[in-house]
């Protein structure tokens, strides 16, 4: 079925009340997420809906609406010195804030202040009525009413369609240093990590690259970087090798990944790595950790039906979601949020308009 | 009282029904509101919460969750002739993760206890609401509580993880996990600041994170509240990223050296500012703190590391809402937010109004991020005056509204400030919140008459 565009509020209402189901779409640079699944479900370009309605550096909020891309965000706030640090993947891709917020999708920088579920402040979104409604709002601390935007994040469209969006933002660092480590296998890595994590020189990006290698990221002043970066080498106990930033843009690119290869990503805590990567290692598929291996991004083969990886999560109890290839039913693994989830969409959406979960 | 009755050979001395022992359930610390409940049960495990929920469930008869009772928007206020489930004494911290920084909590868990059970990993759990020496972590997650801390670090929602939750009809869910990275729809989001009408927790995640190696506390005194307003400004126009930003009016500090003496220096305002971080990096932004104090006109300026001067300058911010009662017998605390560019704008209208009502109004608030906390002084013996507060009060958060900012900062809606909810939402917006409520809990039982009124 062809995708319906909207550039206005009305039009999305208009579309959520009738006609077929709908599902929303931003920069598509997620398709599992926004590619109609079904036969009656049809796809929202909500791409239209674009612009920064409210920044005030002083403030360090902003309220864009939220088929932006997150390149137009990062430049406006950049010419003041802030940015939105939990570093959202696939922005040179397209990536829109609303699909950002909606896939739940951070990147290496939320290691330090949160992810994206911690910088959304406010919300305006058409629920399955068609009615426009709000949550949050547009300052920082606020603990008025149910947390909407907070359910928005990692929502995939399917509870409501943002319209508009608000964000803390916070100073950039003016310099950042990269440097990686060989450890010479999956636990002596693990362990560095484990302790590096836990201070006290504090990382901007703690990464994993199976089996042996961890890179970091330092930002803050110029002036005690060196210092720093040696701190962390005296931590790890080896020679660090310091890498230029373009290794960030290859992470967030994930242009590590094979060909023909659909993008997992998948919540855990350092102690399931090991499992993990033993049991995707069996099926021939790669993996990268991030923010201290609190997320895996997995490369899944794509002649290997996903079913298979979705049963290894559910052994070991880590849940999942698909976010390139193919839409079907985008969760993997360990399922969470049960009858109250369940509840709250049936609120949000009364009549079924929107795809299934 | 038949509801629960079934469950008297099970819980023993520990379901209360006699007046005398309910008395002290009546009201939490918003006593302007008292309720007598028809029982109280004290109970010792997840279980026995779940069998009072489905007992109350089957009965239709509405229970209020409570910790230690510091809420101070009524949010714990018993329902007239409700149960109300005490979680006092589910207090054990089941769980530390080092590696994981999480930690497994009951909601009954002191939140300084869960930063004194970290402590040994070098850990500790960021929210610190001023209560924190006493309030629950049921609480602090019922109410999305705040604290000085706030500006980075953010609220209690931001800190907690995952949570086992029973439903207002007795369900179990799991909501959220261990990982930092929630995946799926953020319903452990959902479910902080529901002010329990989503159900009870029974098991709280939460994060933890490592101990500062260097933690410098600056404090400086101005001539006015707008000069100590425009240091904020200048500290956030400058990059730096502080912990904390208080600042205290001369009415609060009078008040807190009343109370606990914290030998603050002299002024109009005093503001509170609290770098930490790595050592070399806090050295650094500390001398750029100094730089930008001076600039902005402060008189006297104070800075510590000592970890005993600290504990004193927090004491005396911390004990603000109580001290004021060395200056009145009676006052009301607001918990407003404002955009923190319209902090001087919004003070000077505060003062204001409260010279054009006669009302002495005491100013503590986290200016970092916007968050008023008027004290509003009153003596309730006199004829009208609490009524005279209250329209002062509410008159403040209409202000915080027409600025753009919100009823509540981290306090919740509770029913304290139900009635403002609608300057803030649409009916659209609060129809949708009726309707979620609804969903999760049809009889409305939970927490009934907190945030929403009831249909």
């Amino acid at each position: 079925m062809a995708a319906v565009a909207v550039d206005d509020v009305e039009a999305l209402r208009d579309a959520v009340r009738c006609g077929p189901r709908v599902l929303p779409a931003g920069g598509a640079t997620k398709p599992a997420l926004s590619a109609p699944p079904a036969e009656d479900v049809v796809a929202l370009d909500v791409s239209g809906l674009r612009g920064i309605v409210e920044y005030d550096p002083a403030e360090l909020t902003l309220t864009a609406r939220a088929g932006t891309p997150v390149a137009e965000l990062d430049g406006a706030l950049a010419e003041h010195g802030q940015y939105l640090p939990f570093d959202a993947p696939l922005v040179a891709a397209g990536a829109t804030i609303g699909g950002v917020i909606a896939s739940g999708t951070s990147g290496p920088g939320a290691l330090r202040y949160g992810t994206v579920r911690d910088f959304v402040i406010g919300v305006r979104m058409v629920d399955g009525t068609g009615e426009l409604v709000c949550g949050g709002g547009r300052v920082v601390k606020n603990a008025a009413g149910f947390d909407l935007p907070k359910l928005m994040v990692g929502s995939m469209g399917r509870l409501g369609v943002m319209v508009e969006v608000s964000l803390k933002v916070f100073p950039r660092p003016r310099a950042a240093a990269t440097v990686a480590f060989e450890l010479g296998g999956l636990e002596p890595a693990l362990a560095a990590l484990a302790v590096l994590a836990r201070g006290p020189v504090e990382l901007d990006a703690l990464e994993l690259e199976p089996p042996a290698r961890i890179v970091v990221r330092l930002a803050g002043d110029p002036e005690p970087l060196a210092a720093r970066v040696a701190r962390v080498a005296a931590l790890v106990g080896a020679p660090g090798e310091e890498l230029d930033a373009t290794v960030w843009a290859d992470a967030a690119a994930f242009a590590w990944m094979a060909p023909a290869t659909r993008l997992v990503r998948v919540a855990l805590t350092l102690r399931g790595v090991a499992a993990l990567q033993a049991a995707l290692a069996a099926a021939g598929a790669r993996a990268r950790y991030s923010n201290a291996a609190n997320v895996a991004w997995i490369a899944w083969p794509g002649d290997c039906p996903l079913a298979v990886l979705d049963a290894t999560l559910r052994e070991l109890r880590l849940p999942g979601v698909a976010l390139t290839g193919a839409p079907g039913r985008p969760l993997l693994g360990d399922r969470r949020g049960g009858a109250f989830l369940d509840r709250l969409r049936t609120a949000l959406d009364p009549d079924g308009r929107f795809a299934e979960l | 009282m038949t509801v629960l009755d079934d469950l008297r050979p099970r819980l023993g001395r520990r379901l209360l029904t006699g007046p005398a022992e309910l008395a002290v359930f009546g009201c939490d610390a918003l006593t302007a509101f008292y309720e007598r409940p028809a029982a109280v049960v004290l109970v010792e495990s997840a279980d026995e919460v779940v069998a009072v929920v489905r007992a109350c469930h089957r009965e239709g008869v509405p229970f209020v969750a409570r910790g230690s009772g510091t809420s101070l928007s009524g949010g714990s206020l018993p329902i007239g002739g409700g149960v109300v489930i005490a979680l006092n004494r589910l207090d054990r911290v089941l769980s530390v993760d080092p590696d994981a920084r999480t930690a497994v909590v009951e909601p009954g868990v002191i939140n300084l206890d869960v930063s004194r059970a970290a402590l040994p990993h070098g850990l500790m759990y960021c929210p610190d609401p001023s209560s924190q020496s006493v309030c629950t972590i049921g609480g602090n997650l019922a109410f999305n509580s705040g604290g000085a801390h706030c500006l980075r670090h953010g609220m209690t929602a931001n800190h907690v993880l995952g949570i086992r939750a029973v439903l207002p009809d007795g369900e179990l869910v799991e909501l959220g996990g261990d990982s930092v990275e929630p995946l799926g729809p953020d319903v452990a989001g959902m479910f902080c600041g529901s002010e329990g009408l989503f159900g009870i927790a029974l098991e709280v995640t939460v994060r933890l994170v490592a101990v500062a190696e260097a933690t410098h506390t600056a404090l400086a005194v101005y001539d006015s509240l707008e000069q100590a307003g425009d240091a904020v400004a200048r500290i956030v126009a400058a990059g730096l990223l502080p912990v904390a930003m208080e600042i205290m009016d001369a009415l609060a500090i009078e008040a807190a050296e009343a109370s606990v003496k914290p030998n603050y220096p002299k002024g109009a305002a005093l503001l509170i500012v609290e770098l930490e971080g790595e050592r070399g990096v806090v050295d650094a932004d500390a001398a750029a703190l100094r730089e930008l104090l001076r600039a902005s006109g402060a008189g006297e300026v104070v800075a510590t590391e000592d970890p005993d001067a600290r504990a004193l300058i927090w004491k005396g911010r911390k004990s603000a809402f109580s001290a004021v009662g060395w200056l009145a017998p009676d006052y009301i605390v607001q918990d407003g937010v404002v955009p923190r560019t319209r902090l001087g704008e919004a003070l000077a209208e505060i003062g204001r109004m409260g010279a054009a009502a006669g009302i002495r109004v005491a100013n503590v608030f986290h200016a970092g991020d916007g968050n008023l906390h008027p004290l509003i002084l009153f003596d309730g013996r006199e004829p009208g005056m609490l009524e005279r507060a209250e329209a002062l009060a509410g008159d403040i958060l209409r202000l915080c509204i027409r600025l753009g900012g919100s009823i509540t900062g981290e306090h919740g809606v509770g029913v304290e400030k139900r009635e403002y909810l609608p300057l803030m939402f649409t009916p659209a917006d609060l129809e949708l919140m009726r309707r979620l409520r609804r969903a999760v809990d049809p009889a409305e039982l939970a927490n009934r008459g907190k945030m929403l009124a009831v249909a």
